[in-house]
């Protein structure tokens, strides 16, 4: 240390240290216009958006499955939930900033309250967790149970950028793939190989076709990197994994057209990523059937 | 320990060269600004990145041909997702990673418990100089060819493991990413071992750790959760690398087809990758919000002349935010093929997070009620904290159950949460810090009236550029699109981008206001006094700026808690942590 240098800063800090200013009560100025605006602001937002949920201006397209359903019903109860706490808060924020501006007043000397503090941990307790576990059941009904030994089993291939679906064929069975079979240029973009009986009725598609009110299992690869089924009426998604075959299941219960995506980004052409569920009736989907099979035999 | 200060650099700032004194300092406030520096840099580029994403959203066949590395003046979708993968790693490491924690936290966690210096300065000057190579290494994938790598800031393999044939940008580019992020967690590696070190050895007499102020709190919890978070990064960038370089396979797995190539690969797993990558990434989102809260609970305090309303609450609840953090990376992952199963473990386990941050948000109402609030920009900006905290974290209780993430994950909802609560708030929280601690830094106040305003217009902005993206996100909006061709529906939504991108191009231009607040004032700005704020914590009982041993031959003693505002019977509205219960005797008498 160098004594010399140090000096300096002593007197410096002997200086600044015990004083206290007097005579503090006085009043900050321009502390009223930023509380009202900033009150006024918090109560817009409030405003704008309970207004735009109430008069559901952006609504999510309405579900196609019973399980989806419920996943709306859940959706709806947590907006309840926070969109209470977001108004209690917003609104609490702007009435004690506009409350309690400094008008020359002096603050009072709060430094907590544990009967308060309890009773808000409680209620966030309660109210956080019992969310979650009443959230469960809807998860709990399309992930923990298996597919039911009727489902129509399809197989879905994502690659870079291209969805395709798999129907096993009249002996029920999805025959061998071979990745070094893989060439969609050749019309065998699975890699489907021939030498395996079940591999010969499979019937590879673009897109998906299902019967309406059937349990529909979907078997989700990915050829190489990460991918996802997406299907917003479903309220169903689930990621495409290479090395992985996963199984997800729905029971679709109106007919039409819907569009399937990939959330996962997934390369440059990830925007694209694109097919159609066609939900059709029982005798339109035999129809589909029979046609895939004809188109095989030519 | 205590002594550690270099004797050379303790002498008065004259007799130490530019390059010792301003480049390769060891001071810990030197690092502090150039820390600062570098996240404001970072923080420019990543703004302009986000500019350009959002000007493509909405206006994919202008024709900017003024821009050299457009092709025709058009975006190719690869530059659009390089754009995406390099505003959120500049966002995510550069910016609220280094700010609120390398830079707030180098410069005022020493001040404020009344140390002369970091436990171990030349390591502190390492982990900048560190920070400042990773810096220039993911700068450089911009300019090498292929570009800037497209995998997001995520990198999901095997997209990430298996080079070029996955895409441009996935060669070299991808490369110097992962280089870029290992050098990057060792700085930190280094900077969290230094920042608890220094808060358990180097406390003054009488700083117990439950009079701490809320800030050391909240970094020595941050530095503890950067010790274990980067150290399983830094693992998995390894094996990533090696994936890449040296024909291992921990992330990819076999039977992989690229082009119509069989790729050299068999036994490793995406979802490896995911977890690790997940139980680093979900404590980050931590560890860049956790110190806006510790400014938040400090400055609301400061300016309502009140004390922290349950300040062994508001200690708590960061660490059980720090604990919890660490038990719910899988909510990233509940689509991913994980089992279904420990979904609900971990969506119980993200809700309860929600828990210790309302009995925060709860503790910040009951601190302002009853107070005297003076808003100036530092409390303007923890206000606003503390409202889009509360909006971004509402939505995250859809985002945590399972059954919701099935019909939001990858959506633009999830884009909107995590840019208020991590993005928006965190920057709002390094906001209220630099007005907040300027005078004391730099030795002159910024404008009050200039920041006023920079807070109106980005607060405002901030909500209209993400408040958008909820619905858009609802409906069904992918991110990562670099085009709203893909999917019918989607042109439905372009109204909602419309309204997004000028509210972003606005909130940018506001940011000028900031940025040339903060340059005029560093010259032009009215002296500062010790104490401007009237504040009772150690940073403010030395001179503006500090001597390069903080507070020179006084060894500052601490006699009471952080925030002791409005003491009844106390003769000024704060009593500094300094005053012994003589001095404030003797202060009474006068």
């Amino acid at each position: 240390m160098s004594p010399a240098g140090r000096h300096v800063y002593l007197d410096a800090a002997r200086d600044l240290c015990p004083r206290i200013p007097a005579g503090t009560r006085r009043r900050e100025r321009g502390s009223t216009f930023a509380s009202v605006l900033l009150a006024l602001l918090l109560s817009l937002l409030v405003l704008i958006t309970v207004w735009i949920f109430a008069a559901r201006v952006f609504p999510a397209p309405s579900s196609i499955t019973a399980i989806g359903d419920q996943v709306d019903r859940q959706y709806a109860l947590t907006l309840w939930i926070t969109g209470a706490i977001f108004v209690l808060a917003q609104l609490g924020f702007a009435w004690a900033i506009l409350r309690f501006r400094d008008r020359g007043q002096r603050a009072r000397f709060v430094p907590g309250n544990s009967r308060l503090e309890f009773a808000w941990t409680v209620a966030a307790i309660i109210l956080f967790l019992g969310l979650g576990v009443l959230g469960r059941r809807a998860w709990a009904e399309s992930r923990f149970t298996p597919p039911s030994a009727g489902a129509i089993q399809v197989e879905v291939t994502e690659s870079q950028f291209v969805f395709n679906f798999r129907y096993p064929g009249p002996d029920g069975k999805f025959g061998r793939l071979d990745p070094r079979l893989i060439s969609p240029s050749t019309g065998n973009p699975l890699g489907l190989d021939d030498n395996d009986p079940a591999a010969r009725d499979d019937v590879v598609v673009p897109q998906l076709t299902v019967p309406v009110n059937r349990q529909i299992a979907l078997l989700i690869r990915s050829q190489d990197v990460v991918h996802n089924f997406f299907v917003r009426e479903l309220r169903l998604q689930e990621d495409a994994v290479p090395g992985m075959i996963i199984s997800v299941h729905f029971t679709p219960d109106r007919l039409g057209r819907y569009e399937i995506v990939c959330t996962q980004l997934c390369g440059l052409g990830h925007y694209r990523m694109h097919s159609y569920l066609n939900v059709v009736a029982a005798s339109d989907y035999q129809a589909f059937l029979n046609q895939q099979q004809q188109a095989l035999r030519q | 320990m205590k002594s550690r200060v270099d004797s050379a650099q303790a002498a008065a700032p004259g007799q130490i060269g530019f390059v010792r004194r301003c480049l390769f300092s060891t001071d810990h406030k030197v690092i502090g600004i150039q820390y600062f520096f570098l996240a404001l840099f970072a923080v420019l580029i990543g703004i302009v990145l986000s500019l350009f994403m959002r000007f493509h959203l909405v206006w994919p066949a202008a024709h900017l041909s003024w821009i050299p590395w457009l092709s025709g003046g058009l975006m190719t979708p690869e530059q659009y997702l390089a754009l995406v993968t390099m505003h959120g790693t500049l966002m995510v490491f550069f910016v609220l990673t280094v700010a609120p924690q390398s830079a707030f936290g180098n410069y005022f966690l020493p001040l404020q418990i009344g140390a002369p210096e970091m436990a171990f300065p030349r390591l502190n000057m390492l982990s900048f100089w560190l920070t400042f190579v990773a810096l220039l290494v993911m700068l450089a994938a911009f300019v090498v060819p292929g570009g800037a790598p497209i995998s997001g800031w995520t990198a999901y393999t095997p997209l990430s493991s298996v080079g070029s044939v996955a895409g441009p940008g996935e060669g070299l580019g991808q490369t110097l990413w992962i280089a870029s992020i290992g050098i990057f967690c060792i700085a930190s590696l280094l900077g969290a071992l230094n920042f608890i070190s220094t808060t358990i050895d180097m406390r003054a007499p009488g700083m117990t750790l439950m009079r701490m102020p809320l800030t050391v709190w909240a970094w020595f919890v941050t530095a503890i959760l950067s010790l274990l978070a980067f150290a399983v990064l830094l693992a998995a960038a390894i094996l990533l690398l090696l994936d890449r370089s040296a024909g291992t396979s921990f992330f990819t797995p076999a039977g992989i087809v690229l082009s119509g190539q069989l790729q050299p690969h068999a036994g490793g797993s995406p979802l490896l990758w995911e977890h690790l990558f997940w139980f680093f990434g979900h404590p980050e989102v931590y560890i860049a919000i956790l110190p806006g809260m510790g400014v938040t609970s400090h400055v609301l305090a400061n300016f309502s002349r009140k004390p922290v309303f349950g300040y062994k609450a508001m200690a708590i609840t960061l660490c059980a935010i720090g604990f919890l953090g660490f038990l719910v990376w899988g909510h990233h992952m509940f689509v991913s093929g994980m089992s279904p199963y420990s979904s609900i473990a971990f969506s119980l386990l993200t809700m309860s997070i929600g828990v210790p941050s309302a009995i925060k948000t709860c503790n910040w109402l009951g601190t302002i009620w009853h107070g005297k609030l003076q808003l100036k920009s530092p409390m303007l900006f923890s206000l606003g904290f503390v409202s889009v905290f509360v909006t971004g974290g509402l939505s995250g209780l859809f985002l945590a159950q399972p059954a919701l993430d099935n019909m939001l994950h990858g959506t633009y909802y999830v884009v909107a949460h995590f840019h208020l609560i991590m993005g928006v708030a965190a920057i709002f929280g390094i906001f209220a810090a630099t007005y907040l601690w300027f005078p004391k830094m730099f030795g002159r106040a910024m404008n009050e009236r200039l920041g006023q305003i920079h807070f109106w217009l980005t607060f405002v902005g901030a909500y209209c550029i993400f408040m958008p993206m909820h619905f858009i996100g609802i409906e069904g909006g992918i991110r990562r699109y670099s085009d709203y061709t893909g999917a019918n529906y989607l042109a439905a939504l372009q109204p909602l981008h419309r309204f997004s991108t000028i509210a972003a191009f606005a909130t940018a231009a506001a940011q000028l206001i900031f940025l040339f607040n903060l340059f005029w004032s560093l010259r032009k700005g009215a002296p500062a006094s010790a104490n401007p704020w009237n504040a009772t914590t150690l940073e403010w009982a030395t001179p503006s700026p500090p001597p390069r041993d903080n507070f020179g031959a006084w060894k500052p003693a601490v006699y009471r808690g952080p925030y002791e505002y409005s003491v009844p019977g106390a003769a000024a509205d704060f009593i500094p942590q300094h005053l012994s219960p003589a001095d404030l005797e003797a202060a009474g008498a006068d």
